[in-house]
Parts: structure tokens; sequence; C-alpha cells
């Protein structure tokens, strides 16, 4: 028996790849917004691997330093390395700001790190690594900075002399790396006039001038302009050690939260992304519905301008069951057709997304599956529609 | 009379009570193997219903019908004989319509060969029986071509060689030559002629065409559902 379906696509090929293409634009939408998805939940893993640590340590009952802000003290370390199992502890900041070159700007993870430490870029694509203790920096390329460039951070201007790759926040920001001390200096870098006016307030406050106590002003003064605080303490664990074990034992002794690389997963995938995900699930809902919509229109549409050669077939002993197979076959290779396209389409576009975009070939293969499914189901009122023909309509006017 | 068509007390009624329109009354019809008779008659007299009977696409209120000396249908015994009245108008009944009604995203042979592969024979054999007939009704050489690029009377050839394609004992043609001019019209009738006697089928014309009625030994009129039968001028088609 030959392919009726087949025959009427190939006759009116035309149409059906126009209408496949529409559908395949449609298609190519919907499996950006998964890559979409898909890719903030990479760039999640992405940079809790880029960091190197097993453990997050972090300020006592919050989740930072991704999802919540945090602040230690920048001496915790040294009593996390004397701890059994800790084989490395690091000081990091992390702080989000505009990275200005010239006129041109880059919103920017700005990460402060000690060189040869956990929070270190793990490989650089050109230049080379951190030699000097201040104002240089490592960029992301995604930032569009070059080497050699001078960007600027608050009040200072760093030398780009490395370039890195997919080293970006859980935003999708990509990251500047910097010298920890440059780091924690920006977080609370202030400009000359508020350094002045905090200064006359503290000298005007009678508790802090105390004309018994030399020396004390001065000291107060002092220490309201150098930054002691960090973001995090990124712990390796020695061989031997389970991260679990070792981040229990942080939290009972040292005051402090602990977080292995599954439990910042969850906070990252699970909560930070959780809005996000349910944005990009409602899109994705509407747009499968969009598209059943779609295929459903053109498949009753186009069924409906047979409706008198589907009469005489019916009338010459064509079995209700092969004519719906050849609407269902239609449905299916327009979804096949739109498809192909989209999945072209997608493949195509997404390098030009600022974010991310990761297209799984597994969230490829489910496509396909809804796809065909969806073309199955939207069909059925155009088989409907077919089955109700009374071959009687074929005699006479 | 054993074979061709045989139609004894067949009538049709539409609707129940006051609204009723009884649609045929008594009618009586017997047409041999290789016959071609024509069916006239006004607009609304019932011609299209007999043909609908016929064609076993709705069913008559009384009476019986024979086709190829197989009793299809009988009010005494139940109505319809087989079930699969799909399958009866595939295999023993060829349609032919006003216009062509080719598949349109079909070539000409499998606008032919649909019916054999539809009743189940092999794609090959359903290919050469379509080419047999199109040899036979010169279209041959428009086998691969698709109906939108046939003219009229190519296209009612193709149309005469789907109805064949099965070999049914009857065909029903329903005002076949309509849409032609008297020279393609006449052509077809021909043709019909030549078809009926070569596959020894019975041939129903209905047909308002004057150009054609007078080609007709035998034609049967129909008024008011009631059919009367006369013999026609038999003309020979030049």
């Amino acid at each position: 028996m030959i392919s009726l379906a087949g025959r009427d696509i190939l006759h009116s090929w035309g149409k059906f790849v126009l209408t496949g293409i529409g559908l395949g634009l449609l298609i190519g939408a919907t499996l950006t917004m998964a890559g979409v998805y898909r890719g903030m939940v990479d760039d999640a893993r992405v940079l809790l691997t880029n960091s190197g640590a097993d453990i997050w340590v972090v300020q006592k009952d919050t989740q930072g330093p991704y999802a919540e802000s945090s602040s230690i003290r920048d001496d915790v370390y040294r009593g996390l390395l004397g701890m059994s199992g800790v084989a490395q502890a690091a000081n990091v900041t992390y702080l989000t700001m505009q990275v200005r070159h010239g006129a041109r700007e880059s919103r920017s993870m700005v990460v402060g790190f000690e060189p040869g430490q956990p929070g270190e870029p793990g490989y650089l694509v050109a230049g080379r690594r951190l030699l000097r203790g201040h104002f240089e920096a490592i960029a992301d390329v995604k930032t569009g900075f070059k080497l050699g460039e001078r960007i600027r951070i608050r009040r200072h201007e760093y030398e780009v002399v490395g370039l890195t790759r997919r080293m970006v926040s859980s935003g999708g920001d990509p990251m500047v790396f910097i010298p920890l001390k440059d780091a924690q200096e920006a977080q609370f870098l202030k400009d000359n006039d508020a350094i002045i006016a905090d200064r006359a307030r503290t000298t005007a406050n009678p508790a802090l001038n105390r004309p018994g106590v030399p020396g004390l002003l001065d000291a107060v003064t002092a220490s309201q302009t150098v930054n002691h605080s960090v973001n995090a303490v990124l712990v390796k664990v020695g061989a031997g050690d389970t991260a679990a074990s070792v981040a229990q034992e942080i939290r009972r002794w040292k005051h402090v939260q602990a977080y292995t690389r599954e439990q910042m997963e969850e906070i990252l995938i699970a909560k930070l992304i959780a809005t996000s995900a349910k944005q990009i699930g409602m899109f994705l809902a509407i747009l499968t519905v969009v598209s059943a919509a779609i295929v459903a229109f053109i498949i009753y549409t186009m069924t409906l301008g047979k409706i008198r050669e589907i009469a005489v077939l019916k009338l010459i002993g064509t079995r209700n069951r092969t004519i719906a197979g050849m609407i269902l076959q239609q449905a299916l290779g327009l979804g096949l057709i739109g498809f192909i396209v989209g999945k072209i389409s997608a493949t195509l576009w997404a390098p030009a997304f600022p974010k991310y975009v990761l297209l799984e070939t597994a969230d490829a293969m489910r496509a396909l599956v809804i796809v065909m499914v969806v073309c199955a189901l939207a069909s059925t009122l155009a088989i409907r529609a077919a089955l109700k023909v009374d071959p009687a309509t074929a005699i006479g006017g | 009379m054993d074979h061709g068509i045989h139609i004894e007390g067949l009538s049709k009624r539409y609707g129940d009570g006051d609204t009723a329109v009884e649609a045929l009354k008594d009618v009586n019809m017997r047409i041999a193997p290789g016959e071609v008779v024509g069916l006239v008659g006004p607009s609304g007299s019932g011609k299209t219903t007999l043909l609908k009977c016929l064609g076993a696409v709705i069913e008559p209120t009384r009476g019986r019908m024979t086709l190829g000396g197989e009793v299809i249908y009988d009010s005494e015994q139940g109505g319809w004989k087989t079930p699969d009245l799909r399958a009866l108008r595939r295999d023993r009944i060829g349609f032919i319509f006003q216009a062509p009604y080719l598949i349109p995203f079909l070539d000409v042979t499998d606008n032919v060969a649909l019916l054999p592969m539809l009743a189940g024979r092999a794609n090959s054999a359903s290919r050469a029986r379509a080419l047999d007939l199109l040899r036979a009704l010169d279209v041959a050489h428009r086998a691969g071509a698709q109906p939108s690029e046939l003219s009229g009377g190519e296209q009612q050839r193709v149309s005469i060689a789907r109805a064949l394609a099965n070999q049914p004992p009857v065909i029903l043609a329903d005002e076949p030559t309509a849409p032609l001019d008297s020279q393609r019209a006449l052509a077809v009738v021909r043709i019909l002629n030549q078809m009926a006697n070569q596959y020894q089928t019975a041939i129903i014309v209905v047909t308002h065409d004057e150009k054609i009625i007078p080609t007709f030994k035998r034609i049967y009129h129909i008024r008011d559902g009631r059919t009367v039968e006369e013999a026609g001028e038999g003309r020979e088609i030049s």
C-alpha cells in the first residue's frame, strides 16, 4: 500500500516546508528556553567546580556566599587549617559590580582570591597568572576585556594580564579575578569625601575622642579604613576524609556555617534559580500549548481542504483507519520537520545569547517525543472531522 | 439473467410521520452485464437517491438489490447482506463522478492502482492492472502525470479506469459528461460502451445531458421516485 500521507506531503511540499519552518522556529524558541534553564544550572555547577573547593565556610545562619551575603573575619581560615581533614583553606570575596574600561562597562562578579589557593581560576586561555600582589586582573572572555587593557574597579585601575573562559556567577555574569587584599579594600572602599566625613563624625564623638586616652581616636580611625572581612573560606579536604564529616566538625567547633558541594548545589539550583526555573517552565508550557494549537489548526485546515477527496476515498472503500493514519502521519511529518528546523535554529542562535544556553541531546530527544505526542494529539481534531465526512457527499450535488 | 444489476421494489423514505418524504417508490430495474443504460429525470426526481442506494451509501427502506448475481440487500431478510459496506463498494461497485475527483497527490497510475491496493493486492500487480486499463483507455502516455496536468477528457478517462480497477460487476456514473463539450461527452459514452462490453460490466449513467441520451439503447426515466423503462434510440457514436 502506498503512503497517502507521504504522497500528499511530496505533492504540497512547499506548503509543508514553510509551515514546518514556522513551527520549527517556535520549537527552536522552546528548545532555547530549555537551554537557558540548563545553562543556568550548568553555570551554577561550573561556578562550584571552578572554585576548586570541597567545603564553603560562610557566616553562621546564612546560605552565602552566592545565595545570600556572608561576612566572616579573614583570620578564620587559620583556625580551619588547624583542623583535622582540612588540607587547604583560603579566603575569597565576591562582589558583583560594573567594571569599567574607558566608556565601556561590563557587569561582572569581581572575585578576590589568593594565588595558588582554592578560588583561583583553574585555567587560562591567554596571558598569565597574577604575579604581583596588587592591581592585576584575570578576566573571563565574556567581559570583552583584552590582554593589557586597564580596567577600573572602584577607585583603582587594574591591568588585565590573563583571560579565562566559562568563569561566571550563578547569574551568568562573567568573573574578574583580582588579588584578595585589593578585593577586600574594594568591597568597602569609600570616596574621599565620605572618608573625611566619617573621620569628622568619629572625632566629634566624645566616646571615641577622649583626651584621657591618647591614641584611641587614631586607632578607631585606622580601623574604619581597613576591611578584615571576607565572604567565605574555601576548604579543600585531605585524602581519606569526607567533606561531610569535615564540614560537620567545622560547624560544631568554629561557630560558622559549612556547606559541602552537594549542599551548595542544592542552594544554587533548588533555591537561587528556582524562581527563574519556574518562570522558564511557564514559558515552556505556554509555548507547548501554542505549538499544539498551531499544529492542530494547520492540520485541521489542511484536512478541511481535502474533504471532497476524503469523501471519494471513503466511497471507494478506504478504511477509516487509513484516512486517520494519513492525517496522523502528516501531523507527525509536520512535527518532524518542525523539530529539525527548531533544533538547527536553536543550535545556530544559542551562541548569540548573552547568557549561556546549554542544548542537551537528552533535552532534544525529550522535545522530539513531546513534539510527536503533541502533534498526534493535535491531529485528533482533524481526524474527527475526516471521519465524520459522509461518503455520500461524493455522489450528487 | 443471473448477473448485472437487478432491483426489485426498491423504496426509500426520508423522515417519519407528516414530514416523511418518499424519494423512491417501488423502483424496478434490470441491467445485463455489458449493458449501458441511461437514468434520466428532472432534479429532485430521485436519481441521486437511487444512486446512493445502489452505491451502498444509504440504506433503502424496502426492496431487494442484486449485483453480479449476488443479493446485496433484501429488506425482507434483514437489509444489507454484509456489514462491511466499505468492502462491498470497493470490490463490487465502480464510481464515476460528475467531476473526476482524482486524488490530487497521487499520479495517474496510483489513482487507478489505489483501489486494488486497498483490496489487498500487491503494489506491483495493482500498478500493472492500472497500466492495462490506462492503455485500454488510451491514457497510458500520461501514467506518470499528476491529475492537475491532465485535460478534462483525460481526467475523466482516468476516473473510468479507476472505476474499473477492481473489475466490479456494476459501475455507477453520476453525470460523467456534464463538464465536457459534445465531442468529448460522446467520446466518454463511447468509452463506457467499450469498457462495458470488454469487461462485461453493467453501467448506469445518470444524466441530464441531451447530447448523450440518444446513444442509450435503454433508458430508465425517473419521476417522483418511480421509474419507467423505455427503449432508447441507441444511436451510433461516430
